[in-house]
């Protein structure tokens, strides 16, 4: 039996999310709130692992009301129980205020086996959320799994990506992983999932609910050690743009030539 | 504790098998520049076993001092004595900044450094600044390389992880010495363990000076054939796009990208690849970089300083030729 949580955040669709270069900020009302994609990978194991030693697999996530759309989502993909922490005291958190909150709401779960982290977000791109859980909860900590090998009640052995290197690296439970994309392909919700989940109650939790467990000055923006001075969207750089259309055979000329003049071809070694 | 009562800037030093990691000397680099902006010193802190000479390099690209813990344990990465000793460090020399590269080791232990010390930490940055109050203005990337954030730290030691290939290391000057102060390491219960190693093989594309990147255009996987005479004819590696490995054909070694590698190449070319934003976040820094697309209006062009379009089909062996023909 093994008890899995999984924390998610809800991102913007990337592909379609628009930034508004006068006002200096991400325009979230262009695209629909999503799982974020690594996420779905960190859920696809956990859904596997309960799969092979029996359990429950718990998904977390601090943010608006509106991300109870991807918890519910979710649910249609194999989580038994889904807990949104919402409320204006979690707001403007960096990943030390965001890892301090989702910590305590684990600590208030109780009993816990496995955390499953992706191994970033698509738009924070930090990775730093969830080794910052492992050291609030004082648990052990894997990053960067690209493949589970082995896990039983008491132990799990993954392979971990360093660089050019993979490690096979074993931990005794509780542990926490934080999970590449190429660990699994994550499973697409049936209808009757999606009809289920519909239903299905999302717990919410606020920052009352953590009184027991966790600090309250610790939350959200004022909790949170870093700020942020200001956004700056970059105008591409001055590039050369030149474009060489007609014979592939001139062009080749033209380009290896201007190549050459730039010192990367030829004289340059 | 007061933010006054931390001074200098620390680089923590990243070895594997011995050999220190590149990033640790632009490390060096940029926090040399740092400190003499704002008259502190800058030190490494190195944990390893038996590193000997090695430590040199610190001083020769830039450490004034630098603080060593020697123990067999540190010969692997190992996360809970790394971070447990690192932390015992801090506490003790209380640098005003920390300066992490944004390795996989790195960006591992880091966070769990900032957490247990409980300081802000700021992630794979791309640039370092110094503000009006002689704070560290930490610039980072986010959502793929469209916006810049830049941010600050209330508190002490302020920590950042800094993205490999961004910062220019000093000259390797081996006149300069310093001082190489020897801690003692406090072992901790390690609780993980190692139990096997493997290699994805030689191709370390983060480090070539020129990459020949494939995507899309490219019909099958041994059409990449033609991507690696160019790129023998080069002097570069073959990486290609995301797309090209979820379908097998290549390793994710060799992928560019949001989740692939991030590179920074002198010349990077792009044969038939549109430019999704995922792709052109991992190689927006390359020096030139030259596309080769049968679409012009493939994003690609957009941040090319050199495009062809055409058929790549037609178009690469003809700059196959050429490359050979001038080097």
């Amino acid at each position: 039996m093994a008890d899995i949580i999984v924390p998610i955040k809800q991102v913007p669709d990337m592909e379609r999310v628009k930034f508004d270069t006068e006002a200096g900020r991400i325009d979230r009302s262009s695209a629909s709130g999503e799982i974020n994609p690594f996420d779905l990978n960190a859920l696809e194991a956990a859904v596997q692992l309960k799969d092979k030693l029996g359990g429950t697999v718990t998904t977390i996530s601090m943010g608006p009301p509106m991300a109870e759309s991807s918890l519910r989502d979710s649910l249609a993909r194999g989580a038994d129980r889904a807990i949104l922490l919402a409320g204006k005291e979690f707001a403007g958190a960096d990943t030390w205020a965001t890892s301090y909150v989702l910590a305590s709401a684990i600590k208030k779960l109780g009993k816990f086996d496995i955390i499953i982290c992706g191994e970033k977000t698509v738009d924070g791109d930090t990775g730093q959320v969830g080794p910052e859980v492992a050291e609030w909860l004082s648990i052990p900590h894997i990053a960067y799994v690209s493949e589970v090998r082995e896990a039983d009640a008491n132990s799990i052995t993954v392979l971990a990506e360093m660089e050019s290197d993979r490690f096979a690296m074993k931990s005794p439970l509780p542990t926490l992983l934080t999970v590449t994309k190429d660990v699994n392909v994550p499973r697409l919700p049936s209808f009757q999932d999606k009809m289920k989940a519909r239903k299905a109650e999302i717990e919410t939790w606020g920052a009352a609910d953590l009184a027991d467990v966790a600090d309250a000055a610790n939350f959200g923006l004022k909790g949170s050690p870093t700020r942020l001075n200001k956004v700056v969207i970059p105008s591409e750089e001055g590039r050369k743009g030149e474009v060489f259309r007609g014979s592939p055979d001139e062009a080749a000329k033209k380009v290896a030539a201007a190549l050459q003049e730039a010192g990367v071809l030829g004289s340059a070694k | 504790m007061n933010n006054e009562d931390y001074k200098g800037l620390m680089v923590f030093a990243e070895q594997r098998e011995g050999k220190i990691h590149p990033v640790s000397y632009e490390l060096l680099g940029k926090g040399t520049e740092i400190a003499q902006q704002l008259g502190i010193e800058v030190s490494a802190v190195l944990l390893g076993s038996g590193m000997g000479d090695e430590i040199n390099e610190l001083f020769y690209y830039g450490a004034e001092k630098v603080y060593y813990l020697d123990n067999p344990k540190f010969a692997d990465f190992d996360l809970l004595n790394y971070k447990h000793n690192i932390c015992r460090l801090v506490d003790d020399v209380k640098p005003e900044t920390l300066l992490v590269g944004a390795t996989h080791l790195g960006r591992s232990l880091a966070p769990r450094i900032a957490a247990a010390l409980s300081t802000g930490l700021t992630a794979d940055c791309t640039a370092l600044e110094v503000g009006n109050e002689g704070n560290l203005v930490q610039i980072r990337p986010a959502f793929s390389g469209n916006i810049f954030a830049h941010i600050r730290t209330t508190t002490r030691p302020q920590m950042a992880t800094v993205r490999y290939k961004v910062m220019q290391k000093l000259g390797r000057d081996t006149s300069k010495t310093g001082e190489v102060i020897r801690k003692d390491a406090e072992i901790v219960d390690s609780v993980m363990s190692i139990v096997g190693k493997e290699s994805m093989g030689g191709v370390n594309i983060a480090e070539a000076d020129v990459v020949v990147c494939g995507g899309r255009g490219l019909k099958s996987a041994g059409d990449f054939q033609l991507l690696e005479d160019l790129a023998g004819a080069l002097g570069g590696t073959v990486g290609c796009t995301r797309p090209v490995v979820d379908d097998g054909w290549l390793g994710k070694e060799h992928q560019v990208g949001f989740s692939g590698n991030t590179v920074k190449p002198k010349l990077y070319v792009a044969v038939g690849v549109s430019g999704s934003p995922q792709h052109l976040a991992g190689m927006r820094d390359s020096d030139v970089i030259l596309a080769v697309n049968a679409d012009p209006s493939a994003p690609i062009f957009k941040l090319a300083d050199y495009g062809i379009v055409g058929d790549l089909y037609d178009v690469v062996p003809k700059l196959t030729a050429e490359a050979r023909a001038r080097s």
